[in-house]
């Protein structure tokens, strides 16, 4: 206990000059602290927010085990009402949204904005867990932001994928198709699929052996032709990528080309239209179309 | 520590200290001189300007409000006469708070606190419902009078009723008023008049009706001597120089009857005191409680002009003049010998001084660069948001796309296609505008402006399959042109992002 504290305790309070108030004892610096009395009405003011706090507890639901306090009100309650009120505001515009084709958004600057508004909030609600924040994929989920597109890229396309999923278990109209497990199904050999994997290799101008990629080109014909297509350009009617360029889903090395042809690959996406209504599936597809990568793409 | 829990000695002082004070009533008199005057002039000034701003008109054109003063919350426009502030420009808003603050610093460093005594929305209001309550309640007597009563007349509670009603009707006009900034003015006075009213509007017109009431009516002194901060630490804008009201001590004192030939010229008939509307006595010298209003000189004024003796025994006056005056008139016996040395000792006012100086120069600086950004605000504007997830896109044939959102401002009614290009890109490199209109005549994209709106646009900036830039990142401006045209509107900069490898 400091000396100071200790007189202000026992000693007499130390009077100040010019108010004639007392001082409360404390001192720093020779700048002592005036004891004021309060005005008597801010007192009547604490009064008034007991009483306040009081009404309070009983109006709202502030006390455990007593139920809901008078005036009935539930913060889940609230939420729904504020929800409620939310989307009967929002419903002219869904509304609009459902009877206008993607095409028809995409001309109304209007719905257009609203569109992507909505679709973005509603893509990092359900897409962004597999196809990143701003749609740029992730090893085996697709980038939709790029120009190449497994099952087609226009926006009925889109759309299509979106409610229908890819092989998606409980939609019968989902896209569907599997790429074989070539080596592990005894459908090539070791050295067979070494050989194709060299040949899609040379189609970037990656092949590290020649000899092996020449050999590889006859395999992918009697093999890969009818799904990837002849020159390797893809189908997608198939979900069949195109193999000749420089985007791949789940990697362009030799390791992860072998590994695709020895095992085989299907990824999968849900059905959304059983989750998600109609409205919001279409303001996804105009927020994908503007990510960039959809056809027609940009001018 | 095992001292603290003995028993803490009281004396008697202590208890003499009560832990809360009542309120004395404060019973301001009327008074009338120059400063009274120009309180008034004050006074008629502010109200009139806050209750008819509202109902001043200004042609903006088809579409626009005509309200010359206008917050719309709705559409985030601030509107004022012809300007028109977009949320964005915020930073307006700053310079004024911060012009208000260094013009209330100088002010107070110049003259007191003449902002709280003169301007302050407190004073004047009070002002304002102390006129009223003596026009039906009488002055400072008559009022002191019929609240001592034990039982009021009828009379007595009619008058009481006749002021608060008065009030009540001054703090609604208050109230409406004020939402009125925020909403065209004719129109909310006929829904209030119908009563058809949103909830918000009724509330918040109800919110200053109430605290315009209870401050100016109820509250009063009590506000600037309990609530507001400012005269905590007005001693810090106060200086020698400056000049506060103030009580002439060395000519005043001792105080005494007015033929007293060996007092002072305060007769101690404390007019001072009564005028005062904060009810502080300013002969006991600067004091927190003071609010610089003066109406304390115009009552010592009319006093010595009665008296026959000079005014300005209370006067806005410096504390460097009081102590000079005080030094000069100390040898001299009180009375009116010591007026003439006393008032030879002062020297004027420093008004420029190194902080006043400040002040102006802080205020130049601001507003100069205000009045710079004002100038330099152009009708349309254009702002690039790069996409960050992804960075970029690899696309199939091996080339390298950046996406960024443009937002497209144009302040004015009407619309206009506008060209977008870019510059600093390698070569090959090309752009497009998703849903964007028909390129102009140099095969540029173009899009149309939104009236008195952002219009928001996606560009796509491509290189050529092997023409990658040189740098990871390389620095470009996306410029808003005349259609076929160089003529750059506006333009902002940017960078173009390419893989590592």
């Amino acid at each position: 206990m400091s000396d100071t504290m200790h007189d202000a305790l026992h000693a007499a309070p130390h009077r100040d000059e010019h108010t004639g108030t007392t001082t409360t004892g404390h001192e720093w610096d020779g700048i002592r602290e005036l004891n004021t009395p309060l005005p008597r009405w801010w007192l009547y003011t604490f009064y008034a927010c007991i009483a306040f706090a009081a009404l309070w507890v009983v109006l709202y639901p502030a006390l455990p085990f007593t139920g809901m306090g008078l005036l009935g009100y539930t913060a889940r309650g609230a939420a729904d009402a504020d929800r409620a009120a939310q989307a009967t505001a929002a419903e002219p515009m869904l509304a609009r949204l459902r009877a206008t084709s993607p095409e028809g958004i995409l001309a109304d600057p209007d719905l257009r904005g609203y569109a992507v508004s909505g679709g973005r909030v509603a893509f990092a609600n359900t897409c962004a867990g597999c196809h990143g924040a701003g749609g740029q994929g992730n090893p085996g989920f697709p980038n939709l932001a790029d120009d190449e597109w497994l099952w087609g890229g226009s926006l009925v396309a889109v759309e299509q994928t979106i409610r229908h999923g890819i092989r998606a278990p409980d939609d019968e109209e989902t896209r569907t198709s599997m790429m074989p497990r070539f080596v592990a199904d005894g459908l090539l050999t070791a050295p067979q699929a070494n050989d194709v994997a060299e040949h899609v290799l040379s189609l970037t101008d990656r092949a590290t052996d020649k000899a092996a990629a020449a050999r590889g080109a006859a395999v992918f014909a009697e093999n890969c032709a009818s799904c990837h297509g002849e020159r390797a350009e893809g189908n997608r009617e198939m979900g069949a990528p195109r193999l000749s360029d420089q985007v791949w889903l789940y990697g362009g090395d030799k390791a992860t080309i072998l590994r695709t042809v020895s095992y085989g690959r299907g990824g999968a996406m849900p059905a959304w239209e059983r989750r998600l209504d109609p409205a919001t599936i279409r303001m996804l597809t105009v927020y994908v179309q503007s990510l960039g990568g959809t056809e027609p793409a940009a001018q | 520590m095992s001292k603290m829990q003995k028993p803490a000695a009281f004396s008697p002082d202590d208890r003499n200290q009560p832990l809360y004070a009542d309120r004395v009533r404060v019973y301001p008199q009327a008074v009338t001189g120059k400063v009274r005057r120009a309180k008034w002039a004050v006074l008629g000034f502010c109200l009139g300007l806050y209750y008819l701003l509202p109902w001043m008109r200004w042609d903006r054109g088809p579409g626009q409000p005509d309200q010359a003063v206008l917050v719309d919350m709705d559409k985030g426009r601030l509107f004022f006469f012809p300007i028109e502030v977009w949320p964005q420009e915020v930073y307006y808003l700053t310079g004024l708070l911060l012009l208000g603050a260094l013009g209330i610093f100088a002010a107070t460093s110049l003259f007191g606190r003449v902002w709280c005594g003169f301007a302050c929305p407190q004073t004047v209001w009070t002002d304002l419902y102390m006129l009223v309550e003596r026009w039906i309640e009488g002055d400072r007597n008559a009022r002191m009078r019929r609240d001592a009563k034990p039982r009021w007349s009828a009379g007595d509670w009619g008058l009481k009723l006749a002021k608060h009603a008065a009030w009540i009707l001054i703090a609604a006009a208050t109230g409406g008023a004020w939402v009125m900034y925020f909403t065209d003015a004719p129109t909310l006075l006929r829904d209030l008049l119908h009563f058809d009213v949103s909830p918000s509007i009724l509330g918040f017109a109800g919110l200053f009706t109430l605290s315009t009431y209870l401050l100016a009516g109820w509250a009063r002194e009590q506000v600037c001597t309990y609530m507001c901060p400012w005269p905590r630490f007005q001693s810090a804008m106060l200086d020698d120089d400056s000049l506060a009201v103030s009580y002439r001590a060395w000519r005043g004192e001792p105080r005494g009857k007015a033929r007293d030939t060996s007092a002072g010229d305060c007769i101690d008939c404390r007019a001072c005191v009564n005028v005062c509307p904060t009810g502080v006595d300013i002969r006991e010298g600067l004091q927190m409680a003071c609010i610089n209003c003066g109406l304390c000189i115009d009552a010592c004024d009319g006093i010595m002009t009665k008296l026959g003796r000079p005014t300005a025994l209370v006067a806005f006056e410096t504390v460097g003049n009081l102590a000079a005056a005080t030094a000069a008139t100390a040898a001299i016996p009180p009375g009116p010998a010591r007026c003439a040395p006393g008032m030879a000792a002062r020297r004027p006012a420093r008004l420029l001084r190194p902080r006043t100086w400040f002040y102006a120069a802080a205020m130049s600086v601001i507003g100069a660069v205000m009045i710079g950004a004002f100038a330099g605000r152009t009708d349309v504007g254009i702002e690039a948001l790069r996409d960050r997830a992804p960075l970029f896109v690899r696309l199939a044939d091996g080339s390298v796309r950046n996406s960024y959102t443009l937002k497209i401002s144009d302040r004015r009614a009407s619309v206009e296609r506008l060209a977008i290009g870019v510059e600093g890109l390698p070569g090959g490199a090309s752009w497009g505008v998703l849903n964007g209109g028909e390129p102009d005549a140099a095969g540029r994209p173009t899009i149309e402006t939104r009236a008195d709106g952002v219009a928001e646009a996606r560009l796509f900036i491509t290189t050529a399959p092997q023409g990658r830039p040189e740098e990871e990142s390389t620095p470009i401006r996306i410029r808003l042109l005349q259609p076929g045209s160089d003529t750059e509107r506006a333009a902002v900069g940017t960078v173009f992002l390419r893989p590592r490898s």
